[in-house]
């Protein structure tokens, strides 16, 4: 049996600010993960991360990345991307204090 | 120091107004990312985790005040207010914005400083002891060596495709502080029997996934023999080395795979060949280079007021028995700055320490500041008179800390709290390690011992010399880190030993607590060091001391 699909968000940085960004079902970049498009489907995963590689001019490094459902919106599974979610530990930088 | 010359103005100059107008085109949406890669990390921009990088190239770790003060400028400007020195001598930025890259390039080049990585695979920037030109031990300022490799293989037709890059390290002195044993190339100055400067030569050195110690290639090399040696090294390496994997294709595979014997053969035999065809203007360029490395006027004065400073003062005595180095002229003292005070980041300095900095290299340190490999900021040339005022000044600014070759003097890269390539993080363990020894006030009483950090296998912290080397893993989507024993980054480079499974974040701490006991139970005398009794007793106890008692290991 094939294994379950985990669910997916596209996450890339911005090509500007160099920030982390999730793509939104409404076709935005958020700077909130909660706000990203859950994926379910692995063929709608795989369309997502190609609409998002297309927009070359706004984001840089296109992937998708694991997550969760949450209360509040998708959460992510491994610890690199909770940290992109918040910024360094060193300082408070970064998303912890900006959003 | 050394000062630009039209040509390298000129260069400078032209590059940062092509990367404007790339960046340009890189926003109109006119070139990809593919195509702008290349461009921007030709010029030092990095994009990590959170944001881009800028990465400036600090070359031989020598910087002057006004340069310092630039960085300073750029920090508050166009960053957070701070930079980031690492263990290749560079400053790191970590918040820059693609708009103003261009901007800070442009800021740089007014100052003589660029971000030009000398990317690809080609001969890289020659790093240097951060002492040269103030060290005791010194035979001579290695340098003006350093910057005649850079002239000469700038552009060198034969060494543009070699099949990797090259890395090339120099010390004026017996004791090795530029880790040249890991390095492509090493070069350490020695004399021969009858008192004549000249170099040994290491091929072979490195660390990432494939650690090796440098070999000796050969034991003496007088100095005017210098560059005709060493590409002979890099053309037999050109012919030998492995193109088809990018993993085995630097100089330390080729010798693991060929042997140091034959490698010293073919080199000698094609030393002898293409030695008549330099023609002695390398040595002419040598003495035109060596000026503009000229000793400052280090005049004779009286050191009471040093002394008198020692009795009155434990702090400052406590300052100067671990910060000071020996200078080569009596009454002067080489200064290390220490960028590692408890519980900050490794190497990071504010816009106004570097300030501070700058204004007091220019007030009682001749006016030269040096990078060091470490991580610390160095004034080589204080006099001894001075220095209650230099500690005074630096205290002021929160720059005192008193722990130079001690426990809470790591290293650690920028790990996951920065760098895109990491598989855990390095800064806080490091945090958290020198936090706990100053809680239990054991520094002084523990003594020399270096902990290095690097936040997944490519090394940038050195983990693999370190006394005690701790490496972040990511192990089934936690982060673990796994420890060494026993490293040695100097002219006796050893790699350390892995003690075995790794640590979870959260006891990692612990463990390197259990090791640092273990050796204070284990220590004949207090002046038996770290390295020395591990060197004794082996690793066993140290195994001992970590899976045995205390909290259970996270076997990984
Ligand atoms: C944060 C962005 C960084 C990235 C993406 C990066 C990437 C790398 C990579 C890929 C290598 C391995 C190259 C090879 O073996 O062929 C390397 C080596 C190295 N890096 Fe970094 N690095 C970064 C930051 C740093 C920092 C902050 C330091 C200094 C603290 C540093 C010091 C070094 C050194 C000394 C080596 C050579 C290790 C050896 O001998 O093999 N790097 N780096
Ligand atoms: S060792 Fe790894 S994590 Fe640390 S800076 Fe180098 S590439 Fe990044």
């Amino acid at each position: 049996m094939p294994s379950p699909f985990t669910p997916k968000v596209v996450t890339a940085n911005d090509l500007l600010q160099g920030d982390v960004v999730w793509l939104t079902a409404d076709d935005r970049w958020s700077r909130d993960m909660r706000e990203a498009e859950l994926i379910e489907d692995e063929a709608h995963a795989d369309i997502r991360l190609i609409e998002a590689q297309a927009q070359r001019s706004v984001v840089v490094g296109a992937y998708l990345a694991d997550a969760r459902p949450g209360a509040t919106g998708p959460k992510p599974v491994h610890f690199r991307e909770v940290f992109r979610t918040r910024g360094p530990s060193n300082y408070a930088h970064g998303k912890q204090v900006g959003i | 120091m050394y000062s630009y010359n039209d040509f390298d103005e000129a260069f400078v100059r032209e590059r940062v107004a092509q990367f404007r107008a790339q960046v340009e085109r890189r926003i109109d949406g006119s070139l990809t990312e593919d195509e702008f890669r290349p461009l921007r990390l030709m010029n030092g921009l990095y994009l990590q985790l959170h944001a881009y990088m800028l990465r400036v190239a600090v070359p031989y770790g020598t910087i002057n005040p006004t340069q310092m003060r630039q960085l300073a400028h750029i920090a508050e400007t166009f960053d957070k207010g701070y930079g980031h020195f690492t263990t290749r001598q560079n400053i790191q930025f970590n918040w820059p914005k693609l708009r103003d890259v261009p901007d800070i390039l442009e800021a740089l080049a007014d100052v003589e400083m660029h971000a030009i990585q000398t990317s690809g695979n080609t001969i890289r920037n020659v790093t240097a002891d951060h002492f040269a030109g103030a060290a005791a031990d010194e035979i001579e300022d290695p340098r003006p060596y350093a910057e005649l490799i850079r002239q000469w293989s700038t552009d060198h037709p034969e060494f543009q495709f070699l099949p990797r890059k090259f890395k090339i390290a120099i010390t004026g002195s017996p004791n090795d502080r530029a880790v040249t044993k890991a390095h492509d190339i090493g070069l350490r100055m020695v004399r021969s029997a009858d008192g004549l400067p000249g170099f040994e030569v290491i091929v072979g050195g490195g660390l990432g996934r494939t650690p090796m110690v440098g070999k000796v290639i050969r034991g003496f090399l007088p100095t005017g023999d210098l560059l005709p040696f060493i590409e002979a090294i890099v053309s037999v390496w050109n012919l030998l080395g492995r193109r088809d994997n990018k993993y085995k294709a630097r100089i330390k595979i080729t010798v693991h795979e060929h042997g140091i014997d034959e490698i010293q053969r073919l080199v000698e035999d094609r030393f002898v060949e293409i030695r008549p065809s330099f023609s002695g203007v390398d040595q002419d360029l040598l003495a035109e280079i060596k000026r503009h490395f000229a000793s400052p006027d280090l005049a004779e004065r009286s050191v009471d007021a040093f002394e008198a400073a020692r009795r009155a003062d434990p702090s400052f005595r406590s300052w100067s028995d671990t910060n000071l180095a020996a200078h080569r002229v009596d009454g002067y003292a080489i200064v290390t700055i220490s960028l590692k005070k408890p519980g900050a980041t490794p190497g990071d300095a504010t816009a106004a320490q570097m300030r501070t900095m700058a204004e007091i290299a220019e007030t009682f340190g001749h006016g030269e500041l040096r990078i060091s490999h470490e991580q610390n900021v160095i004034l080589p040339h204080v006099h001894k008179a001075d220095l209650p005022a230099v500690y005074a000044a630096l205290r002021a600014a929160d720059l005192a800390t008193a722990n130079v070759g001690l426990i809470g003097d790591i290293i650690a890269c920028p790990g996951m709290d920065y760098c895109a390539l990491a598989t855990a993080r390095s800064i806080p363990v490091a945090q958290e390690i020198a936090e706990r020894f100053e809680a239990l006030k054991l520094d002084h009483e523990i003594g020399p011992l270096k902990i290095k950090i690097s936040g997944c296998i490519n090394a940038c912290g050195h983990h693999h010399v370190g006394h005690i080397g701790i490496l972040g893993l990511d192990r089934a989507g936690v982060e673990n880190y796994q420890i060494t024993l026993g490293g040695d980054g100097t002219e006796d480079m050893v790699i350390g030993d892995k003690t075995g499974p790794g640590f979870a974040c959260d006891e990692i701490t612990g463990a390197i607590e259990r090791i640092v006991m273990a050796y204070l139970a284990e220590r004949l005398s207090p002046e038996e060091t770290f390295l020395e009794t591990y060197r004794r007793i082996g690793i066993a106890p140290f195994k001992a001391a970590l899976y045995e008692q205390g909290e259970t290991a996270n076997a990984a």
